[in-house]
């Protein structure tokens, strides 16, 4: 590399370890030709990500710590159903329906650069129904619980660590299916009112937007998903 | 292409449900688990969030500082083990051999 400065640095990236580095060591933007939006929605992700690791963490420990035997998951979160009892049946069916949310969003992100308002319109709509059944049927679940006696400091079936770890792990999963599902109904009226066709002040938010809000969007829904992949894993399924 | 991701996903949930439903245990148990776990997340992080497109340097700065967890990971394991020895020593007649007097 010559130390004239190149004309117009390029926007294609270079390769491995050098696009890295020159990135970088640009002196300007580091994330040349992507949207501010987005890498500002992944810092916030990455903090999010430290937040859920560290709970489920702290619940690692806290289970491989008591002396006293845990509850077993399939028992505790059985539903009966056809007169016999269906292990985890609610929490895989919440699966699926986060899971299919999930999927109706990234169709909605890929609408929605395509311009196509009416479809990306539906699919938000779709993604935000699918997100409220999902923190329906969790207060059923934590309604059900609640009824069996799971306290955070107790329960019928063993460790006293359950209730706690049970309800702070879901209870903040929870808020952040709920806090998407409203913003997901704020994106979508934009995009119905045409705003982010033409870059009008907004809906309930003052900012000038364009399609790249939904995928930012998509990022924070995506990320919910992949936290309640973590969760089913560690908590449901060990 | 999200059809298809779709589909995997559901068919790698299925997959663990079945590893609970069917009661398989010990470390197949878990292994199954943890393997399923990190390929939706994969598939999740790289087709749904898009970041087998994204340029390498932004990729770097979101995937490597969550591997510090895993440094969490081993100091939590650690003391959780000694915890559970100390509680199982001292709280409980586990038969286990009482501590050595200092």
């Amino acid at each position: 590399m010559s130390h004239e400065a190149s004309p117009a640095a390029p926007l294609a990236p270079s390769q491995g370890m050098q696009g890295i580095v020159a990135d970088f060591s640009s002196d300007q933007r580091a994330f040349k030709g992507v949207p501010w939006g987005k890498p500002m929605m992944w810092i916030f992700l990455v903090s999010d990500t430290f937040i859920f690791g560290t709970f489920l963490i702290s619940y690692m420990v806290v289970r491989a710590s008591t002396t006293v035997p845990w509850p077993n998951p399939s028992v505790v979160f059985s539903l009966p159903m056809f007169g016999k009892d269906v292990p985890l049946l609610l929490i895989a069916i919440m699966t699926f329906v986060l899971i299919s949310s999930s999927g109706t969003m990234a169709l909605a992100v890929n609408y929605g650069y395509r311009k196509d308002r009416k479809t990306t319109f539906w699919l938000l709509v779709a993604t935000a129904v699918l997100g409220a059944t999902f923190v329906g049927m969790q207060a059923f679940e934590w309604t059900k619980l609640i009824m069996e006696g799971v306290r955070p400091w107790g329960n019928p079936w063993g460790a006293a660590q359950f209730g706690s770890a049970f309800f702070m792990i879901t209870g903040f999963h929870g808020t952040h299916v709920t806090i998407g599902v409203i913003f997901l109904i704020i994106v979508a009226m934009k995009v119905r009112r045409g705003d982010l066709d033409h870059q009008r002040h907004g809906f309930l938010t003052g900012r000038r937007g364009n399609y790249e809000i939904v995928e930012t969007m998509g990022l924070y829904w995506h990320f919910v998903d992949l936290v309640w992949v973590f969760i089913f894993a560690f908590f449901y399924l060990w | 292409v999200y059809f298809k991701i779709w589909g995997l996903l559901f068919v790698l949930s299925i997959a663990s449900y079945m590893v609970d439903y069917l009661q398989v245990q010990g470390l197949l148990r878990w292994s199954l688990i943890i393997i399923f776990m990190l390929l939706k997340a994969g598939l999740i992080v790289a087709v749904f969030m898009h970041m087998k497109w994204e340029r390498l340097a932004l990729v770097y700065v979101i995937v490597l500082p969550p591997l510090m967890l895993l440094v969490l990971l081993g100091i939590g394991a650690i003391e959780a083990g000694y915890t559970h020895l100390t509680r199982a020593t001292f709280f409980e007649q586990t038969g286990l051999p009482p501590a050595p007097p200092h």
